[in-house]
């Protein structure tokens, strides 16, 4: 091939981090050694007899009720991870390198977070503060009241807090581990900070940190089964209904169960597909 | 018309309502507060013994063992813990009397105290096994082979050399599992069995004071989360005596 | 390793058997472990007391049996007695045919009206159009719940249902809904109380519907436990017949609620 000036342009292949492809048959066998298909055998014969001898009769009649329940669920999911995340970089940041007067609330923040349950959390922000309404008549001519009427603002505000109360002590760990000497030289090369934060240390620190964000959105995940006991009809809520009406008691929970664990696979793959986009070198 | 008369006159400062003292609420609380510690530790106990034959299964056991731990913590983790004691609560101790009245035992009448240690240490097993995996992996593997050439027991050594050795390595994660079991602990309420989230539910309902109680109940936790972590943070300076430190430069 | 792995599962079988042993003759009487004024509620030093207790205590001593009142949660209250968590449930459980395909009832001891309950600054009455546009609340797993699924799902804005029927009377002192439904003495007492006068007044009677709402109140027992039937079954003809009922009952109402 020549270009415009007449040389001739050599191909070179870029190749700066291999990725080994299993190309080895032998080991494909391996993979699949003979305990492991009778155990898969016997799996699939449990999911057949479950699926031949339960009663799974109620499903059409609810099955429109199941996808509004999913669909909450990984809305809730979803929304509260991001707001969660946007609430724990400051929160993280503040406890690494900020003055006394950000880092010390910050730090009480995550320790009582982390300290009490999520469902204690969830009541006081939804019963303790619908408690409070009757004694103060003017919040209901307010803006907010029909957010305030609602039950799944406080979901997401519970939710939201709970994961940035986590997740500024992972961020804290990511910041304070980027090391200090790109820092300090991108400051010698005279970049304004934000832009050191912009360019250098907040992608670093992701980058540190997302093994752990992903187990941690799996976590996230296994806590909103608990916004049905504040009336957010989610996927757990419509399994309770379903087990209420029927009187059943393993089909729905089940059902139940290996929606979870769907939802978490899914969620496990999205996570290692975002790490495989970043080059990483594996020493 | 009715007139069951459930909170006396003159109780309604905060103090009244929270007092130790009956007609205060604070007895119940703190009743409930010994419920959930008594199944925090029987859970976390439960969870350290399960954890260790999950750990010692997925290293030293054959395929099939390792698959079914690798089944086990995977199911467990994935699976919502409300979800799992729902589970177990209802369906568990149902397959358990089955069984046994199948084998021709008595029904055994589980207590819940029981059966809410079971549910949250078989789902604390799960992560225990994790965190002594990566525990008994980080023990220099050269004192394991030395003590396998002296010929000694498998037993003899889990408790000489693994255990005491993986011990400042698991410390962190056991930490988190601790203060995790506390916390789950809350779950229970929504299964009915009196901890302290549920009386704490009770008596807010009964006195509508539902600030009061729940800030109350956050506070108990708190206290015993900030309580643990002393006493943690002190086993792990103690266990650690003789190892590099670990603490982050600031 | 195998013999040690059946000693220690036997160990565990022997320790779990040791720690549930109970008392072999006490009879668990499940109630909700939920404030239901005047029915059941808690005092501050756990002990339960209400109206249904009292009567549930004087059935179990006309029938000899020794009672202790064991607190489960309500949405799971029949799958504890069908799984022998309970031996009875004693918890305001309305007699309907839904529920006696799983579990076998007492004859009643109680009837009252279903009544609406809403707030006082809403239009409202008991009827589909009069609950027009409103979000009405109801416990899960009661008869109210599928009434109102019934009868109010297609004019009401919404049915938002509460685990405790006392989170949804908080639910509408704050404002969240609109209107509850429930039993007529629950709902009453609690519109006595200062937050009940402050928010809501009863809105009026439900139309009756025999089939959901049941012919009133009775024991669920297990299917096929005939004997605690008909211990339960002689037991109430007897406090009925004693003046033992009427005698519990003046203590907190001024009428009969063992209805017509």
């Amino acid at each position: 091939m020549s270009n415009a000036l007449g040389e001739t342009e050599i191909e070179v292949p870029i190749e700066t981090f291999p990725i080994h492809k299993e190309k080895d048959s032998s080991s494909q066998a391996s993979k699949l050694p003979p305990h492991r298909i009778v155990l898969i055998l016997i799996g699939l014969a449990l999911v057949a007899s479950a699926a031949l001898f339960m009663r799974w009769d109620w499903l059409p009649q609810y099955g429109g009720l199941i996808l509004q329940g999913l669909w909450r669920t990984i809305w809730i999911l979803v929304v509260t991870v991001f707001l969660g995340f946007l609430l724990a970089v400051p929160l993280g940041l503040a406890q690494a390198s900020g003055p006394a007067i950000l880092a010390i609330p910050a730090r009480a923040f995550c320790t009582v977070i982390r300290g009490t349950p999520l469902l204690v959390q969830l009541w006081l922000l939804y019963y303790g503060l619908g408690s409070l309404f009757p004694q103060y008549p003017w919040i209901r001519g307010s803006e907010l009241w029909p957010y305030l009427r609602q039950a799944w603002p406080y979901a997401v505000l519970a939710l939201t807090l709970s994961y940035a109360g986590y997740e500024g002590e992972v961020m804290r760990g990511a910041f304070a581990g980027v090391p200090k000497g790109q820092l300090e030289s991108a400051r010698a090369f005279g970049m304004p900070r934000f832009t050191i934060f912009r360019r250098i240390w907040l992608p670093q620190a992701i980058h540190r940190a997302l093994p752990t964000l992903a187990g941690e959105a799996v976590l996230q995940l296994k806590s909103t089964p608990l916004v049905a006991t504040i009336t957010v009809v989610d996927l757990y809520s419509v399994a309770s209904r379903v087990r209420q009406d029927t009187f059943l008691t393993y089909e729905p929970l089940l059902l139940l169960a290996a929606g979870y664990l769907v939802i978490t696979g899914i969620i496990v793959m999205l996570f290692r597909r975002v790490e495989r986009l970043i080059p990483s070198k594996l020493g | 018309m009715a007139d069951a008369s459930i909170i006396p006159a003159g109780i309604t400062g905060i103090f009244d309502l929270l007092s130790p003292v009956a007609p205060g609420w604070g007895a119940n609380l703190l009743r409930g507060l010994v419920r959930s510690l008594q199944i925090a530790f029987g859970a976390f106990g439960m969870g350290l013994i399960i954890g260790t034959f999950g750990a010692y299964g997925k290293l030293y056991g054959g395929p099939i063992v390792r698959d079914l731990a690798a089944i086990y913590t995977t199911l467990v983790r994935a699976v919502p813990e409300l979800v799992m004691i729902i589970l177990l609560y209802y369906a568990g101790t149902d397959l358990i009397n089955r069984i046994l009245e199948g084998l021709g035992y008595q029904r055994v009448d589980i207590s819940g105290l029981v059966a809410g240690i079971v549910v949250l240490g078989f789902v604390q097993g799960a992560y225990a096994t994790e965190v002594l995996r990566g525990a008994i992996k980080s023990i220099p593997q050269g004192e394991i082979e030395a003590a396998r050439a002296y010929g000694m027991p498998p037993t003899l050594m889990m408790r000489r050399i693994t255990l005491p050795a993986m011990l400042p390595h698991a410390l962190p994660g056991l930490a988190n599992l601790w203060l995790i079991s506390t916390k789950d602990t809350a779950l229970l309420a929504v299964v009915g069995f009196s901890e302290l989230t549920l009386e704490t539910r009770q008596a807010a309902g009964t006195t509508k004071a539902y600030m009061t109680f729940y800030l109350a109940a956050g506070a108990l936790y708190l206290f015993i989360t900030l309580f643990s972590s002393v006493i943690l943070e002190w086993v792990e300076k103690r266990a650690r005596r003789g190892m590099p430190s670990v603490k982050e430069a600031r | 390793m195998k013999s040690f792995l059946k000693t220690t599962v036997a160990a565990v079988v022997l320790v779990v058997a040791g720690l549930g042993a109970a008392n072999a003759e006490q009879v668990k009487v499940g109630i909700a472990a939920e404030p239901y004024p005047p029915f059941t509620s808690p005092d501050a030093s756990g002990k339960w007391q209400g109206w249904e207790i009292d009567i549930t205590m004087a059935m179990c001593e006309a029938a000899k049996l020794d009672c202790v009142i064991t607190p489960v949660s309500w949405d799971g209250i029949i799958p504890a007695l069908t799984t022998k968590k309970i031996d009875i449930i004693a918890s305001s459980m309305s007699i309907t045919a839904e529920r006696e395909k799983t579990i076998d009832f007492s004859d009643k001891y109680y009837n009252t009206p279903t009544m609406i309950l809403g707030s006082k600054e809403e239009k409202m009455d008991a009827t589909p159009e009069g609950l027009k546009g409103k979000i009405l609340g109801v416990q899960v797993s009661t008869v109210h719940q599928a009434y109102a699924k019934k009868h109010f799902a297609d004019t009401a804005a919404e049915i938002k249902e509460y685990q405790t029927q006392d989170e949804a009377n908080q639910d509408l002192a704050a404002g969240r809904i609109d209107a509850t439904q429930a039993d007529g003495l629950a709902l009453e007492t609690f519109a006595a109380t200062p937050e009940g006068k402050a928010c809501c007044e009863i809105k009026g009677k439900v139309a009756d519907d025999l089939e959901i709402l049941g012919p009133g109140v009775g024991v669920g027992i297990r299917k096929g436990d005939t004997e605690m039937k008909d211990k339960f079954n002689a037991a109430i003809k007897e406090i009925r017949a004693s003046g033992k009922y009427d005698e519990i009952s003046k203590k907190y109402f001024t009428f009969d609620v063992y209805g017509g």
